[in-house]
């Protein structure tokens, strides 16, 4: 009986329960919209950010009449006409400032690596008196806005002689290195101690576990700060802008292109190329490590 | 270096050892072999400098760059010191009152509001793609890897690609032409438009940042929580509202506050792009030209000070709104 009537029954029912996958017309239509839409988005998005970058390339690549007399959307009519590069790298002064970025960027790359590893190795593994204070000072230096503190940070790089000088660069971008002492802390709290009183058992002393046992161990984190680190490093500009006005780093050298290529955009345009072809091969080497990096960096 | 005394092993030892270990270790032997070695006071003050051995640097570096200017900047800004002279002139508050009264100083907060308006735009945007490529997407690290890019890029740099941009008859132009507009404003050279466009320059540049923030904070929702949801039949929508928004509340509400204080400390894109013309002076421009242009040392620190005590309002509500802010973001 049951049967007979479950089968009278069936047909009847006109909308039966929405089976999960299949979907109505309607509903198909809504989605394979609604797909398009996205991916219309993420194109209208790529293009608003790739287009000012490929019109730049564009101007880069043209001649001085050429770029007088084409629009800025009309390609380069010879893709390898390097001479707007090499203008920029000789008269720009452009391998002056990769020159004086590098020997800035590797000397303050390494202090900091020195000093941030050994303060936290010194925060993490001690307990000693005034540590509180310690942490208290770094946590409130980095409230500090330093851009504005430059007022006073002058007089004081005036004062101790460093002005024009990459000293004064270098010992700023190691002085006010906050995030990465906070970011080795971090890690180091993962490296267990029983691996420094191990060393400690076999006679090593203080000197010699962080540097044998913990810095080693730290390349994942000294990895990540060289990555924040360089990057702001290589895209600092009020720093070298105030202090080292004789001398050019990339981003200086590049802004001093206002003055006298005035208006040869073609030529400014190759020095703007110029400065972003190491971050692009940066960023495609290393995108995971960037990603990691900077989003730690930016929440402490 | 001389923190690797060979005497100092022993005797720095006990932070790291656990108790037992050190009673067993060193257990009354530690103090005869002080003794015979020169005095335990010697030992024990050895012991005592042995972390700052290590914190040395770090510690001198931070007081002399970050808070001997500091102090400083309160000391200039109650004298009129012009930077040069040896005689620094006691002031009183003038510099201060000065700062909330002079028209010229104090209204320039008014161009920090483009700013924090075009952050809202900002976090819309990144919200929205944030979103849409928590979902699976083709080719979703290709998009992410653009929508990035610019967050990298030197600040010069893009000052120029967009100075290069915004000409008159330039490639926006151009690209507004093709829709009909034939008649479009100066971008840079218009008072009443030069600051949106510098808030749109600025746009370009950090969404990407705040894109990979919300994208890592929407990741790490469970996954589960999508398939209940798509299996009661929610849309795209109702899950962005009932499991996305409040996933990452937290990340955006960190990133309000930081957007209200960046707004309020702009500096590279308008002073590359305009150095500061047409109405575009930021706070912080004004501040560094009237220290470093105008030589009014006093006056520049006291501006710095305001600043300062509004981003130190500005971290106070957020710590009280947020407090233990921590965001996983792998």
């Amino acid at each position: 009986m049951t049967t007979t009537e479950d089968l009278r029954t069936m047909p009847q029912r006109t909308t039966p329960p929405r089976p999960i996958r299949g979907r109505s017309p309607l509903e198909r239509l809504r989605g394979v919209s609604a797909t398009t839409a996205k991916y219309l988005s993420l194109i209208v998005a790529s293009v608003v950010t790739l287009l000012p970058l490929s019109v730049l390339l564009f101007a880069s690549l043209k001649t001085a009449p050429e770029y007088a007399q084409t629009g800025p959307f009309d390609p380069p009519e010879n893709w390898l006409n390097f001479d707007n590069f090499v203008t920029a790298f000789t008269s720009g002064k452009m391998l002056e400032g990769f020159v004086n970025t590098t020997i800035v960027l590797v000397v303050s790359l390494a202090g900091t690596i020195f000093i941030g590893t050994m303060a936290a190795y010194a925060l993490d593994r001690f307990a000693f008196r005034g540590k509180k204070l310690v942490f208290g000072l770094f946590l409130v230096a980095t409230l500090i806005p330093s851009v504005t503190s430059q007022v006073a940070t002058f007089q004081l790089i005036n004062g101790l002689g460093l002005y024009d000088t990459k000293a004064a660069l270098i010992l700023l971008f190691m002085g006010t290195d906050i995030i990465a002492i906070y970011l080795f802390i971090q890690f180091m709290q993962s490296i267990p101690v029983s691996l420094d009183e191990a060393a400690m058992i076999d006679g090593a002393n203080r000197w010699t576990i962080y540097w044998r046992i913990v810095l080693p161990l730290l390349r994942p984190a000294i990895a990540t700060v060289v990555i924040i680190k360089g990057i702001a490093v290589y895209n600092e500009f009020y720093a070298p802008f105030l202090y080292l006005p004789s001398e050019g780093l990339i981003s200086t050298s590049l802004f001093r292109f206002k003055g006298p290529f005035g208006a040869q955009w073609e030529v400014i345009s190759a020095g703007t190329v110029l400065v972003i072809i190491p971050t692009l091969i940066a960023f495609l080497l290393l995108q995971r490590w960037i990603y990691k990096g900077l989003t730690a960096g930016a929440v402490k | 270096m001389a923190i690797a005394t060979p005497g100092a092993a022993p005797a720095d030892a006990p932070a790291v050892l656990s108790a037992p270990l050190r009673a067993r270790r060193f257990g009354g032997g530690s103090r005869r072999t002080g003794r015979r070695r020169g005095g335990s006071a010697g030992r024990s003050v050895l012991q005592h400098l042995t972390p700052w051995f290590f914190l040395a640097a770090a510690v001198g570096l931070l007081l002399l760059f970050t808070y001997w200017p500091a102090v400083n900047l309160f000391y200039f800004s109650v004298t009129d010191w012009d930077g040069i002279d040896l005689q620094k002139n006691f002031v009183g508050l003038d510099n201060y009152v000065q700062v909330f009264t002079d028209p010229r100083i104090f209204s320039v907060f008014g161009v920090s509001l483009y700013y924090f308006v075009a952050s809202f735009a900002q976090m819309a945007i990144a919200m929205y793609f944030a979103s849409l490529l928590s979902f699976s997407t083709r080719f979703s690290n290709l998009f992410r890897g653009i929508l990035f890019f610019p967050y990298l890029i030197n600040g010069v740099a893009i000052g120029f690609v967009f100075l290069y941009l915004f000409q008159p008859g330039g490639s926006l132009d151009t690209v507004l032409s093709w829709f009909g507009v034939t008649d479009p404003p100066q971008w840079l050279g218009n008072p009443d438009i030069v600051n949106w466009s510098l808030a749109g320059t600025s746009v370009w540049r950090y969404t990407g940042m705040n894109f990979v923030l919300f994208l890592g904070a929407i990741q790490s929702i469970p996954h589960e929580l999508y398939e209940a949801a798509e299996l009661d039949g929610a849309s795209r929508w109702q899950q962005f509202w009932a499991i996305i928004f409040p996933g990452i509340r937290r990340v955006v509400g960190l990133s309000f506050i930081l957007a209200i204080a960046g707004s309020l400390s702009v500096f590279e894109i308008p002073f590359i792009m305009t150095g500061g013309a047409n109405g575009s002076a930021t706070f912080v421009i004004q501040t560094l030209q009237t220290a470093f242009s105008f030589r009014q040392v006093g006056l520049a620190s006291a501006m710095a000070v305001v600043l300062l005590a509004i981003v130190l309002v500005v971290t106070w509500i957020q710590r009280k709104v947020f407090p233990d802010e921590k965001v996983d973001l792998t």
